[in-house]
């Protein structure tokens, strides 16, 4: 189902085409040995490269250009053997050097492609356009003194990928599955955290929209830092339905910067085609260009952790779980490892029910995530291995886990120090049953007489009196036989 | 203490490493001279003397255990555009206010790592844009000679002036030098001494203030090239944090001086028989040409048809390189600020106040060069048109092993003949701008006096990395020149 928008005019379709900066993992700085890690006071992670002094020069971070090679190779996209880096020149205050060191004729990263799934459980191809590095500019603060501006220059020089897609997304859904797929893949290999809220992961969209069937693209628009999934999906339909008003109301729509108000779920002009900058690109003489070997391609290739695609597949094929339930398991790289640790060598259906379940609701509840949950998977398997042995019952097995969540016990202990064992005794049972039956002389003649729902009254009265432990096997069938005696 | 200032570097060392003198004593001389000489030169930025003694005294106690290095105890001036720990540091500009680096350039660590003693930090024209010394916010630098019968004071080439105009008038043993398109050579040409211009990557840059990165190279100045020899091999060499350096051994330099001529082939580029060339310099060339041919080696008449875009090239390319490296010079971090009402108004009265007319210039010329709409015409041509200049002196050193030229069209000029038009001071790099395009090294010794009694210079251009095949054919033509003229300010001269 084609996503469309109506105007006055009749149906409109929306062209969009997303930059996303994802902030590289690596100990050092992109051109200089300063942390690159987040927070941190003002000012401490700062070299003199970062801070622009004279006579400072870059010295490229071998490990930040593997980080975008993996990446590339994550995006199933060309990996350039040759690259340079560029100057793009303009004055701010947080930009120490008047110029950020990036990638503009020469990306190390080419052509690739992402899939991304819609909820109606179709698959959308996305071409990725190319993959750049470039380093961060620092941070002005404005609101700490009423005349003066603070600059915290902890982020200048931290290495960003620069990831452009080709303009094929179609609606806001697709973006916002295009940008969870790029995180998930990036979050897999290991090459950015994907984390909004701190920012290492922003977006740029650029938006137009055109008649259904129409040749070409009419003018853009381009939405600057959108800092999250949801306001990058919002902002996508504010300023779409901004562009069609204006062509509808015979107007043209003006190239330009815009920023995203998400309290006022508008967009609004930051500058004009006419005030752009021109950045005078030119290759940075500091640097040389960047020319990497085949090989030592090749070996980051074959060092990649399995990407999401093909983990999702090979769980549907060792697991026998559905497509659905292995994209959600396959969603973090952590839940897949978490899931195949719980499922190895276990009932795979059994350990699928119980993650996708209770032990997410448990997550859930307690507010934790899958690599701080207060159950390991170890912990889990052994759980439904006490319910695959019959130890317990999966009515108790709920409780255990609950308490295993509480107070960190194992699962076995918790069995054996609440003496929850499941009764398989049949004597046991048979004495439980009979006692139930004689208290409900009534309802037996009730049930004899033909109100078979009565049946799980009973079961429910039987287990109740052993305190869930009965084997519901065995108490259904003997149930069954004493009723009919 | 006259006798101190007849020393060249070397002859100081061994001196030095026998005992006959003290580093004290040596830096002491020198330290006097400057003192009574350089309130006219005005070489100097910023002087240090209380570190120099101690540096000195510190040489003295290392020379007495029989240690030492290859500078230990010899006094140097430094260029102020290499960052100094703890030193001021100006570039000649205003815009760096007193700015004190907390770090040591690459080279000047190095020339400390083997013993030298730093006097100062010498004159140079603001950000080394400028071939007459004459664009320092710290005043010009007066050339220590004089023409034959005029007191008309003579610059001393640009834009390591400062650097030239002490080495000639004995305040220092020898001093650092950058080049960019010729600001090494075309100085030591107009003061009589010795410069090299080393292959691109030879040095360092890290630490060094940029002009044009793609062009600057530091290199040695001294009396003779004996002296630049020893102190090129101090100062070069790979280093990791700069990323154009390369990393190749370095030699002996001072070995390959005696290693002549015979059978070595040099290249005569026809190109550089410029137009209004004076005839003297044209004679001087010849002469050259007659002692290498005398000492042996083979003259071979080559063409370098790209030289006459030499000029225009390297002035767009170097000033689009200079545009953004000095963006760096803002006020908000180090440096002079100027305040304004917003940011860009204290961008604008910052770089206003701080920056002088030929920055200012070069600065926009460079904007200019690089703006949407006119990259490709210029600065894309520019750098077409370098990668040809590369390849005319490529293809010479198919045949040729060295190329000889004169190092500047005229000798020094008066301070008030200064060109009015700025192009027209620009000519001055003619004969030096191709070998910085071509990343090639190339040197300049003094081979005679014109008419007026002023010191001309002879260039070598070499391969790349054939310092030392530079250095032995300079070596052949000093001792024919036999250059033993001195400048009429000079501290072996009582004044």
């Amino acid at each position: 189902m084609s996503y469309r928008i109506t105007g006055n005019t009749g149906e409109w379709e929306i062209v969009v085409g997303l930059e996303v900066h994802a902030q590289v993992i690596s100990n050092a700085k992109l051109f200089s040995g300063a942390s690159a890690s987040y927070g941190g006071e003002p000012n401490t992670h700062v070299s003199l490269i970062d801070a622009g002094f004279p006579g400072m020069l870059p010295v490229l971070n071998r490990e930040c250009v593997a980080q975008a090679v993996r990446t590339g190779l994550g995006l199933n996209a060309q990996i350039n053997l040759f690259s340079r880096f560029d100057r793009k020149n303009y004055f701010y205050a947080d930009l120490p050097t008047g110029y950020q060191i990036s990638q503009f004729a020469h990306p190390i990263v080419g052509e690739g492609k992402v899939l991304v799934d819609l909820a109606d459980g179709s698959t959308r191809e996305i071409g990725v356009t190319r993959l750049h590095l470039e380093q961060d500019a620092g941070k002005s603060v404005h609101d700490q003194d009423p005349t003066r501006s603070f600059i915290d220059l902890n982020r200048a020089g931290v290495a960003l990928m620069e990831i452009v897609s080709e303009p094929d997304i179609r609606s806001p859904e697709e973006a916002g599955a295009y940008l969870r797929k790029l995180r998930q893949i990036l979050r897999y290999i290991g090459t950015c955290d994907g984390n909004m809220e701190e920012g290492s992961m922003r977006a740029d969209v650029n938006v137009s929209v055109r008649k259904p069937g129409e040749e070409g693209y009419r003018t853009r628009c381009e939405i600057k830092n959108v800092n999250s999934i949801r306001y990058v999906m919002q902002s996508i339909e504010v300023e779409a339905q901004r562009q069609i008003e204006i062509w509808e109301a015979g107007g043209e729509v003006d190239q330009e910067t815009r920023l995203f108000d998400h309290v006022r779920s508008e967009t609004r002009s930051l500058r004009s085609k006419e005030d752009a900058h021109d950045y005078r690109y030119f290759p940075d003489p500091d640097l040389l260009p960047l020319v990497i070997e085949q090989s030592w391609v090749d070996e980051l290739k074959a060092a990649l952790p399995e990407l999401p695609e093909a983990k999702r597949e090979r769980l549907e094929q060792d697991y026998g779980v559905s497509r659905y339930e292995a994209s959600v398991l396959t969603a973090e790289q952590a839940v897949a490892d978490f899931y195949e640790t719980v499922a190895k060598g276990a009932d795979a259906r059994l350990a699928t029910n119980w993650m996708l379940g209770d032990f997410f609701a448990a997550l859930n509840r307690t507010g934790r995530s899958i690599e701080d949950s207060p159950v390991s998977a170890e912990g889990l398997r052994e759980l439904l291995a006490l319910i695959s042995d019959s130890t317990i019952n999966g009515k108790i097995a709920k409780e255990v886990l609950e308490d295993m969540v509480e107070t960190g016990e194992s699962a076995s202990a918790i069995v054996e120090r609440k003496g929850l064992r499941q009764v398989t005794d049949t004597g046991a049972i048979e004495t439980s049953i009979r006692e139930i039956l004689a208290a409900n002389a009534d309802k037996v003649a009730e049930y004899k007489s033909g109100k078979d729902k009565l049946f799980g009254f009973f079961v429910g009265q039987t287990m109740k009196a052993m305190k869930g432990k009965g084997n519901p096997a065995l108490v259904n069938e003997m149930l069954k036989k004493l009723l009919s005696e | 203490m006259s006798g101190m200032h007849d020393f060249t570097l070397a002859s100081a060392r061994d001196a030095l490493k026998a005992r006959k003198i003290s580093a004290v004593e040596l830096t002491n001389a020198h330290l006097d001279a400057i003192e009574r000489l350089d309130g006219r030169l005005n070489s100097f930025i910023t002087r240090t003397p209380d570190q120099a003694r101690v540096a000195a005294k510190a040489a003295d106690e290392v020379l007495a255990k029989g240690e030492g290095g290859a500078l230990t105890g010899i006094p140097l001036g430094i260029k102020d555009l290499f960052c100094t720990n703890g030193v001021r540091t100006t570039a000649a500009s205003k815009i760096l206010g007193n700015f004190v680096p907390p770090y040591e350039s690459t080279v000047t660590s190095n020339l400390l790592r083997d013993g030298a003693v730093f006097l100062g930090k010498l004159n140079l024209d603001e950000f080394a844009m400028g071939s007459a010394n004459l664009t320092s916010a710290f005043g010009p630098v007066e050339n220590p000679w004089k023409r034959n019968g005029s007191d008309a004071k003579l610059v001393p080439g640009g834009s390591s002036g400062g650097s030239a105009a002490a080495v000639a008038a004995g305040l220092v043993l020898g001093a650092t030098g950058t080049d960019t398109g010729g600001s090494i050579r075309q100085p030591a040409a107009f003061t009589g001494i010795a410069g090299i211009k080393p292959t691109y990557g030879r040095c360092s840059r890290f630490g060094t203030i940029a002009f044009a990165s793609s062009l600057d190279q530091a290199g040695p100045m001294a009396r003779n090239l004996q002296d630049c020899a020893i102190l090129l091999e101090s100062m070069a060499g790979f280093d990791e944090r700069d990323s154009t350096s390369v990393d190749t051994p370095v030699p002996n330099y001072e070995a390959a001086l005696t290693r002549g001529v015979r059978g070595l082939r040099v290249g005569i580029p026809k190109e550089y028989h410029a137009p209004g060339m004076p005839a003297e310099i044209e004679a001087l060339w010849q002469q050259g040409i007659n002692w290498l041919k005398a000492a042996g080696a083979e003259i071979v008449d080559i063409s370098l048809p790209h030289t006459k875009y030499g000029l225009p090239t390297y002035y767009i390319a170097a000033l689009a390189e200079a545009s953004s490296n000095l963006a760096r010079y803002d006020g908000v971090r180090f440096g002079e600020r100027v305040n304004g009402s917003s940011l860009d108004a204290l961008y604008e009265a910052t770089r206003a106040a701080g920056f002088g007319e030929e920055v200012k210039r070069r600065i926009l010329i460079g904007t200019h060069v690089l703006s949407s709409g006119y990259y490709d015409a210029y600065y894309l041509r520019a750098q077409k048109v370098r990668t040809l200049i590369q390849r005319d002196f490529l293809s010479a050193y198919e045949n040729v092993d060295v190329i000889l030229t004169p190092t500047a069209p005229s000798g020094a000029f008066a301070q008030d003949e200064k060109p009015t038009d700025p192009v027209q001071m620009y000519l001055n790099d003619v004969f030096t701008v191709p070998a910085s395009m071509a990343g090639v090294p190339a040197l300049s010794v003094p081979a005679g006096l014109d008419a007026q009694g002023v010191p001309l210079g002879l260039q070598l251009i070499g391969k790349f990395f054939d310092e030392e095949t530079l250095i032995a054919a300079g070596h052949v033509i000093e001792q024919a020149a036999s250059f033993t003229h001195r400048p009429a300010i000079h501290a072996g001269v009582s004044a």
